[in-house]
């Protein structure tokens, strides 16, 4: 879907999604590229929103978590559910839309790709074991019904 | 005893002994503001209709814990409802409704068990009644389950169905709950109802919620401690494209626009000039200083048994440790923040809040309003921790919305969030203990120094093992750093050291720690199986290889017992946490994969205290500012964490708290025993161990 915004171009992606387009997915949690609450996949590379210029996103895909989960039907979104995976959810939709970087980029990763991927992606609650479950089970998942690459 | 009358005395009782304060929430009519006519809501904390969803009441707050789920399933269970037909409603303020909200010290369900089955099981009863009369048969020969009454040959009516008849039924007396054993929802493994709605980012969290016409603000404080505004220019920040206001608040200056970031712009053109007040020149050192000169003396008695001075005077062999920990924030991933609207005669306020009746206390005397004409709505958090416990947030929107007549949802930074929060003291401690010549312990001395009396000491008070002669004092000396409630408050730090020291006590008797804690818990048996039963799932009596350490602790808190063995692995000096086996004995568990995700979130959290979290104070401010400076556990740091639930007839204890104060202690003594290093001072790094 194509989004138009009057915006001064260097406002950050994060506050243009969640003031003036409404999509309050996109969390913000420390505003310098730290902390990976506000990851959205631009051209489907994971992007730390609230380090990114709005201008440099103009003319990108964007997905947020929104978009990601219109559907409801992502592996990812499924393996988050069954195992439970939230516990304040505050982070998830950044941790999500991590995971589906990699799993982008490697369909059936290892841990050390796993831990790679998710390290600068902070998590106050622990949910870090769960999260690793929930990778590698929607990478099976998509494994057994012919998906992945 | 599973018989409950229901008088207004007996509920006001009851209340009395689970919440520890007067609660008269609990209230039998119908709650007519909420409910449709057509349906059977038999008193505040649920509501049938006719389409047989059944809508529970939740009066605690979610922060990642789990009560959405964890309280619904209490009411669930004894109203023999249909899981897959029940909703959720998160409760206003409202403290004659509901009695106390407060969300902390791990007691949502503990505090919310009695009163949530009765809810439950009075509205059973109704509907059982409404059956039977319906049916012309005995109550007795009708029984319910999964939102039917079943009645004699094969007849049976849906709770939906017996909505408008079972309304119009007295309530009853008395009511019967369940025997523990015949619970069939209670104890399963049941997926959190928000867990979707957080995993498609639909969950409506403080800092999403958006109001027609709402401004945003963010408010410039005096970086020191108590300091206040003697002189500011906004020209700069008036001239920011959004900013629409900028007024002098009660506790700095709000910067107001129609977009956050226009806002933290509009901040930062802000020139200020403060009056710093008098911790201007406070600094860590300092308090340290005053600390340890403190200690030289004795302090305040809060707890002792027999005479420690002269039993440490006469023992085989004595130690003496001190034992030291710094200020700690709560660092929640939702930075501070709350909407609020005045309106002339009223006000709302939308709070990520763990505890909305000060919230609305404060608010009515700022605005000069009567209590129930604010409400306060509470929405999801990013975290809690106890940090929310604090209303501190939710004045700062009320006091620019009073300015501004607008909605407006004041937000703070991460750099305002890790400046100014409500920390976990820090404290200086000094430990002596003395043993005989069996190596037992016959003497404990443990001195406390540190900022505000919360928690100060609770966790310590009373060594869990046999110690004849004991004596816990403290030294309670103002910092001027605000002191808060940080997940498991007091043990979180006392369960380190007393575990740690205990430790000592054990190599210094050339005792295996565990044995040695077993033989010392004959006052504490529920601790003691716990502890027996973590050494048995971590296989404590198997033989680990050279480079390899395991360490055992426990703690007993908030109405829980749990116990934890660390293994650790030293490889040319840098130390890797491999695994943590946890036993945890909460009593009935309502929900053990809750209980297994708040035991795991505990210990992440615990760690990310003993290995990086440290709040320094210099000339009066935090020195810390966002997570590079202030670190967290990452994904790739997390230890495997095996949970273990003890069966149990224990009565209901907490699991927000319990797993946290035995992970570090437990950590700390297996790096003991894999490189000989005693580690005395938080936090510590892992890298230069061997």
């Amino acid at each position: 879907k194509k989004r138009t915004v009057d915006a001064p171009p260097e406002m950050p992606l994060l506050w243009v999604l969640r003031d003036l387009l409404g999509l309050t997915g996109t969390k913000f949690s420390c505003g310098r590229g730290l902390c990976g609450s506000c990851t959205v996949l631009l051209d489907n590379e994971a992007t730390r929103s609230c380090v990114t210029a709005v201008d440099y996103a103009a003319d990108k895909n964007i997905t947020t978590i929104e978009g990601f989960a219109a559907d409801k039907k992502h592996p990812l979104l499924e393996a988050w559910i069954g195992e439970d995976v939230s516990q304040c959810g505050y982070c998830q939709p950044g941790q999500i839309l991590t995971a589906a970087a990699l799993l982008e980029r490697k369909s059936n990763p290892t841990d050390t790709d796993i831990d790679a991927a998710m390290a600068m992606t902070l998590c106050r609650c622990g949910t870090y074991p769960r999260i690793r479950k929930a990778i590698k089970s929607a990478a099976s998942r998509r494994a057994g019904s012919g998906g992945g690459q | 005893m599973n018989t409950v009358t229901i008088s207004r005395r007996d509920f006001i009782k009851v209340a009395t002994v689970a919440g520890g304060g007067l609660m008269l929430g609990f209230r039998l009519q119908s709650d007519t503001g909420a409910s449709a006519p057509a349906d059977f809501a038999p008193n505040v904390w649920l509501r049938i209709a006719p389409d047989n969803t059944v809508t529970i009441t939740v009066a605690r707050s979610e922060m990642g814990q789990g009560v959405w789920t964890s309280l619904p399933m209490i009411v669930a269970e004894e109203l023999d409802a249909d899981w897959n037909m029940v909703r959720i409603e998160q409760a206003d303020a409202h403290p004659v409704k509901y009695g106390s909200q407060s969300t902390g010290g791990s007691f949502s369900v503990r505090g919310s068990w009695q009163t949530l089955r009765m809810a439950g099981a009075t509205a059973r009863d109704m509907l059982l009644v409404a059956a039977a009369s319906k049916w012309k048969v005995a109550k007795s020969n009708c029984t319910a389950a999964k939102s039917f009454v079943h009645g004699p040959g094969g007849r049976r009516l849906s709770y939906g169905e017996l909505t408008l008849h079972a309304a119009e039924l007295p309530v009853p007396s008395s009511v019967k709950l369940k025997e523990e054993k015949d619970f069939t929802l209670i104890g399963t493994r049941v997926r959190k109802l928000d867990a979707p709605a957080k995993a498609y980012g639909t969950a409506t969290f403080g800092l999403d919620v958006r109001l027609p016409g709402m401004l945003f603000a963010s408010i410039q404080k005096c970086p020191v401690f108590g300091g206040t505004v003697a002189l500011f220019d906004a020209s700069a920040s008036r001239k920011i494209p959004g900013v629409v206001d900028v007024v002098q608040v009660e506790n700095g200056i709000a910067v107001i626009a129609t977009n956050t970031w226009a806002a933290f712009q509009g901040r930062e053109a802000l020139q200020v000039a403060w009056n710093e007040g008098k911790w201007a020149s406070q600094s860590s050192a300092a308090i340290r200083k005053m600390f340890e000169s403190a200690l030289a003396n004795r302090g305040t008695v809060e707890n002792y048994a027999g005479n420690a001075e002269t039993a440490l005077a006469s023992a085989a062999a004595t130690l003496e440790a001190v034992y030291e920990a710094p200020f700690v924030a709560h660092q929640t991933m939702e930075p501070m923040n709350c909407t609020a609207w005045v309106r002339g005669d009223s006000c709302e306020i939308w709070a990520p809040t763990q505890s909305p009746q000060p919230i609305q206390t404060q608010a009515a005397q700022i605005l000069g309003l009567p209590l129930d004409k604010v409400t306060v709505h509470v929405t999801l958090m990013g975290g809690g921790f106890g940090r929310r416990l604090n209303p501190d947030f939710g004045m700062d929107a009320v006091r620019v919305a009073k300015a501004v007549g607008k909605p407006v949802q004041v937000v703070w930074t991460r750099e305002d969030d890790t400046r100014h929060d409500w920390y976990r003291p820090m404290t200086l401690n000094i430990l002596k203990a003395g043993l005989d010549k069996d190596g037992k312990p016959v003497a404990w001395m443990h001195r406390i120094a540190g900022p505000s009396s919360r928690g100060l000491v609770t966790g310590g008070s009373t060594p869990p093992y046999d110690i004849p002669n004991f004596v816990i004092e403290s030294h309670i000396l103002d910092t001027g750093v605000p002191i808060g409630a940080w997940r498991s408050v007091g043990p979180s730090q006392n369960g380190w050291i007393v575990e740690s020291f205990i430790d000592e006590l054990a190599h210094a008797a050339r005792k295996d720690p565990f044995e040695y804690r077993r033989s010392l818990l004959s006052q504490s048996p529920r601790l003691k199986r716990t502890l027996e039963y973590a050494a048995e799932k971590a296989g404590w009596s198997k033989p680990l290889p050279k480079g390899k350490g395991r360490g055992i602790a426990c703690v007993d808190s908030f109405g829980s017992t749990c116990a934890q063995v660390a293994q650790v692995s030293v490889v040319h000096g840098k130390v890797t946490i491999d695994r943590i086996v946890v036993a945890v004995d909460c009593g009935p568990a309502v929900n053990p994969d809750t209980i297994e995700a708040q035991i795991e979130g505990a210990i992440a959290y615990g760690l990310s205290a003993a290995l990086k979290d440290e709040i320094t104070i210099d000339k009066g401010r935090v020195q810390q500012e966002s997570y590079d400076d202030y670190r967290m556990l990452q994904f790739d740091e997390m230890p495997e964490v095996e949970v273990h639930i003890v069966p149990s007839t224990e009565s209901v204890g907490g699991i927000g708290e319990p797993g946290l104060p035995p992970v570090t202690p437990a950590v700390c003594n297996a790096i003991f025993m894999a490189t000989g290093k005693r580690i005395r001072k938080l936090p510590f790094g892992l890298d230069a161990m061997g």
